[in-house]
C-alpha cells in the first residue's frame, strides 16, 4: 500500500531525513545485526510507521494481544519502512503492520510480483513471519480535486497525458521508490514538467488551495473522502497490490502469533477508511482502534491515555534525553576544552571536529548514527546525537574562557609555585567559570530544541505530538508538543541563570 | 657579601629578536638592586628568567649557590616572592584567600597563617577589615599591598618586583614607595626591583643596573652613573629622565 508513502508525512524535515534513511537501506540492513534476546516476561513491542493507518493498526494489534492475555506495548510512528524492518530484525520491536507491495519492492527488492507463498518463504529466511492479509488493499493512487478532474474530463492516469500543464506534488518517498514516480511516468508517458516533492499531509493542503493539481495518495486514505478528491483509475495496472499484513519475529511466542493471526481477514477497505477517518477526526488512535473491537462485538473500550499523563510522559522523556546528553557533553566537553585551550594541532583539531559536527544538520546527524552498530533505532542514538550536538558550545567556551585569562595572572599563579593541577582547579577553571557555564547553558537550550527530533527514531519526547500533529495536519497537536518544548527551553535558561549565581565565584560577579 | 642570585652568561632569544644577550649579574643579599632602562631593554625578561617563567637559551642561574633547573624550580618559587603591576591578584579570591593561597597549598596550620597575616597587615599597613574583600572592591594601592603580602607570606629570601607601582597615581605611589622602602629595610630583604623611573630607582636602589637593548650597560650607584658613565647612552638616559622629573 501507499502507506510507505505516508511515512514521509512527518513534515518536511522528517521527510528529508527518512528519505535519506530509505536510500541507505542496503547498508543499514547489512550493518544492523543486534542480537537481542527477548525474555519471556518482556512485553511484545509493536512498531508502527509514521502515518495514521499504521498507528491505528499498531493500536489494534496491541489491544488484540492484550485481549489474548499477552502483554504488549506500542511504539508509535517510528519512521519509514526501512527503520521498522531494521528494528524488527534487530529485535527492538517484535511486530509491525506492513504491506505486501512494500515487502516485495522495498524489503525483498524484487521487481516481479511474488506469490504469497514466495513472500512467506523469503521472509522466513530473515527469521520473520507474516500473517495472512488483514483484508484490505491499500494501493497507491493519483488523486485530483474532483471539480478540476470533471472540468478537464480526467478519469484515469492515461488522461493526464493530455494536460502537460498540470502541477504534480508527490511525497518524497514516492518520488524515489522503485515502483514510484519514474517508472509510472515511463509507463504512462506522462509529459508534466512541474513535479515537486512535498510532505504528504501538507500535500493535501497544497492540493486544496491549487498550489498543485495532482498528488499521490493511498486508497484507504481518509482524506480522499474528506477533501472530495477523485482517485484516477490505474488503467494500465501499474501499481502492485498492497495488502496489509503483520510482520513478526518468528521467535515470538505462539500466544502472541495467534493473537495477531486473529486479525486476519477482519478489516475491509471501507472499514479501514472509517477507522482512519475516526483517528484523524478525534486525534485519538486508541479510540479509533477500539472501534474495531466494538464492531466485532468484543469487549469495549480502553480509555485513551489522559492528556496530562501523556504530557508528563513526553516531558520526562524529553528531559531524560536532553539532560543525559548534556551531562555527557559536560563530562567530555570540558576536558576537551581544556586541551583545546592549549592550542597547537591537537587543540585546533578538537575545535575543528566540534565545529564540523555542529554544521551537520541535526536530522542528518541522527540519520548518520542509525546505521551504526550499537545505535540503531533507539534512545541511545538520540542521546549520542544530542551529545555530539551539545559538545561545541562547551568545548569552545571552555577553551576561550581559559585563553582569556590574562597572561600576567597565569604567570602569577606559576610564580607562586602552585602545582599545575592546583592552578587548573583553583585558579584557571574558576576564572573561566562564567564562560564555561554560558557554554553549558547554550548546549542545554539547543538540546531541548533538538531533542524534539528524537521522536523521528522512536525515542519519544515532546517531538512525538509534533510529529503526529504534522502527520494529521493538526495544529493543536503540534502545539501540544511545541509549547511545552518552548517553555522547557525557557525554564532551562532560567535554571542556568540561577545556577550562575551559585557557581560563579562572587569576586567575578561584583 | 655573597650573592643570593647569580646569572652567568644567560641569554634569551625570541623568534624575531634577542631579548637578552649573554648577561652576567649578581644580586647581593640584603640589598635592593634596581633594574632600569627603556621599554624592551630586557629588564623584565631578566626577572622572568630568574623565576623561570621563561627558560634561558644559554647560561645558568644560581640561587643561593644552587643551580636553578626545572626540577627544583617549583620548590624554589616558594622561596621567591614575585609582585607585578596591579598585584596580579586572582579576581575570584578574597584578599585573604589570595594571600593565604600558597600557605594553604603546602598545608600550613591555621594558627600559623593567621599570625603571619596579622603581621603582614601591620607591615604593609593594610586594614585587616578589608581582607574579606575581593580585588575589584579594593583600590589600586590596596591591591598592590595585598600583592606584596602574598609575595611575603612564606618569608621569601628574594623578592622580585616588576614595575609594582607603575599603575598607581602619584600620591598613592609616593606613599607606597615610602612604605616599601621601610619594609625592605625592616626585613633586610634581598630585592630585585624593575622600574623605568629613574627617581624611583634612585630612591630604592643600593645598586642600579642600567640596561639597554638586551644588555647591561652599567652597574653601580647613581653617582657612578652620573659621574662616570661607561657609555653615551648612560648620560642620555639620565639626562632625559632628569628633564622629565624637573619639569
Amino acid at each position: 500500500m501507499k502507506l510507505r508513502c505516508l511515512s514521509r508525512s512527518g513534515g518536511l524535515v522528517s521527510a528529508a531525513g527518512l528519505r535519506w534513511l530509505e536510500s541507505r537501506r542496503s547498508l543499514v540492513a547489512t550493518l544492523l545485526f543486534l542480537p537481542v534476546a527477548c525474555a519471556a516476561a518482556d512485553p511484545v513491542i509493536i512498531g508502527s510507521k509514521k502515518f495514521t493507518e499504521s498507528y491505528v493498526l499498531g493500536e489494534i494489534a496491541r489491544r488484540a494481544l492484550n485481549d489474548a492475555g499477552v502483554a504488549a506495548e506500542h511504539r508509535q510512528g517510528m519512521g519509514g519502512t526501512i527503520i521498522l524492518w531494521q528494528a524488527l530484525q534487530g529485535g527492538q520491536i517484535d511486530a509491525y503492520p506492513e504491506y505486501t507491495g512494500t515487502i516485495e519492492q522495498e524489503i525483498l527488492r524484487n521487481s516481479k510480483q511474488l506469490s504469497f507463498q514466495e513472500i512467506r518463504d523469503a521472509l522466513g529466511k530473515f527469521g520473520v513471519g507474516n500473517t495472512e492479509p488483514l483484508g484490505f488493499n491499500n494501493t497507491y493512487a493519483l488523486v485530483m480535486r474532483r471539480s478540476e478532474a470533471q472540468r478537464l474530463g480526467i478519469r484515469s492516469i492515461s488522461d493526464l497525458r493530455k494536460h502537460p500543464e498540470l502541477k504534480i506534488g508527490l511525497t518524497h518517498e514516492f518520488l524515489d521508490r522503485q515502483d514510484g514516480w519514474r517508472p509510472l511516468r515511463e509507463r504512462y508517458g506522462l509529459p508534466q514538467q512541474s513535479v515537486i516533492g512535498i510532505d504528504h499531509a501538507l500535500g493535501y493542503a497544497a492540493l486544496a488551495n491549487g498550489s498543485i493539481d495532482v498528488k499521490d495518495a493511498y486508497s484507504t486514505d481518509a482524506k480522499i473522502e474528506q477533501n472530495d478528491l477523485e482517485v484516477l483509475e490505474d488503467d494500465l495496472q501499474f501499481f502492485p497490490k498492497y495488502e496489509a499484513v503483520f510482520l513478526f519475529r518468528s521467535s515470538m511466542s505462539s500466544d502472541a502469533i495467534n493473537g495477531l493471526r486473529r486479525l486476519e481477514g477482519t478489516l475491509d477497505e471501507k472499514r479501514m477508511i472509517h477507522l482512519n477517518m475516526e483517528a484523524e477526526r478525534t486525534k485519538n488512535y486508541t479510540s479509533a482502534a477500539n472501534l474495531y473491537f466494538q464492531n466485532n462485538g468484543r469487549s469495549a473500550s480502553f480509555a485513551g491515555e489522559s492528556f496530562s499523563h501523556k504530557l508528563a510522559r513526553w516531558t520526562l522523556r524529553h528531559l531524560e534525553l536532553a539532560g543525559f546528553s548534556l551531562l555527557l557533553s559536560v563530562i567530555i566537553g570540558i576536558p576537551l576544552g581544556i586541551v583545546a585551550s592549549r592550542g597547537g594541532l591537537i587543540g585546533q583539531g578538537i575545535l575543528g571536529f566540534a565545529s564540523i559536527v555542529q554544521t551537520i544538520p541535526s536530522l542528518a546527524l541522527l540519520a548518520l548514527l542509525v546505521p551504526l552498530p550499537f545505535f540503531g533505532i533507539s534512545v541511545r542514538t538520540a542521546i549520542a546525537a544530542l551529545f555530539l550536538y551539545g559538545l561545541l558550545p562547551i568545548v569552545r567556551n571552555t577553551a576561550s574562557g581559559l585563553q582569556d585569562i590574562p597572561r600576567s595572572l597565569r604567570e602569577s599563579a606559576i610564580a607562586l609555585g602552585l602545582s599545575p593541577a592546583t592552578r587548573l582547579w583553583e585558579i584557571y577553571l574558576p576564572m573561566a567559570s562564567r564562560s564555561i557555564l554560558s557554554g553549558i547553558k547554550t548546549s542545554a537550550v539547543i538540546n531541548i530544541g533538538t531533542a524534539t527530533l528524537a521522536a523521528l527514531i522512536g525515542a519519544g519526547g515532546l517531538g512525538e505530538p509534533i510529529l503526529s500533529g504534522l502527520n494529521l495536519n493538526d495544529h493543536i497537536t503540534i502545539l501540544e508538543g511545541a509549547i511545552p518544548a518552548a517553555l522547557l527551553a525557557l525554564l532551562v535558561q532560567w535554571f542556568f541563570d540561577a545556577l550562575d549565581r551559585v557557581l560563579i565565584p562572587k569576586g567575578l560577579r561584583i | 657579601m655573597s650573592a643570593l642570585v647569580k646569572l652567568v652568561d644567560v641569554s634569551k632569544r625570541y623568534a624575531d629578536a634577542t631579548a637578552l644577550h649573554a648577561t652576567n649579574l649578581s644580586v647581593e643579599r640584603g640589598k635592593t638592586t634596581v633594574l632600569i632602562g627603556p621599554s624592551g631593554c630586557g629588564k623584565s625578561t631578566l626577572l622572568r628568567l630568574i623565576i623561570r617563567l621563561i627558560e634561558p637559551d644559554s647560561g645558568s642561574v644560581e640561587f643561593n649557590g644552587e643551580l636553578i633547573t626545572s626540577d627544583i624550580i617549583s620548590n624554589l618559587r616558594r622561596r621567591i616572592g614575585y609582585v607585578i603591576q596591579e598585584g596580579g591578584l586572582f579576581p575570584h579570591l578574597t584578599a585573604r584567600a589570595n594571600v593565604l593561597l600558597m600557605a594553604r597549598h603546602i598545608g600550613k596550620s591555621e594558627d600559623e597563617m593567621q599570625n603571619r597575616l596579622v603581621e603582614l597587615c601591620e607591615l604593609t599597613r593594610f586594614p585587616g577589615n578589608l581582607l574579606s574583600r575581593y580585588p575589584v572592591e579594593l583600590s589600586g594601592g590596596q591591591r598592590q599591598r595585598v600583592g606584596l603580602m602574598r609575595a611575603l607570606m612564606l618569608s621569601p629570601e628574594l623578592l622580585l618586583l616588576d614595575e609594582p607601582l607603575g599603575a598607581l597615581d602619584p600620591l598613592v605611589r609616593a606613599s607606597l614607595q615610602k612604605d616599601l622602602k621601610e619594609i625592605f629595610a625592616r626585613l633586610q630583604q634581598t630585592v630585585l626591583f624593575v622600574t623605568h623611573d629613574l627617581a624611583e630607582a634612585i630612591y630604592f636602589g643600593d645598586e642600579i643596573v642600567l640596561m639597554n637593548d638586551g644588555r647591561i650597560v652599567q652597574k653601580g650607584s647613581v653617582t657612578d652613573l652620573r659621574e662616570k658613565p661607561s657609555d653615551p647612552f648612560v648620560s642620555e638616559f639620565i639626562n632625559a629622565q632628569r628633564g622629565v622629573t624637573l619639569t
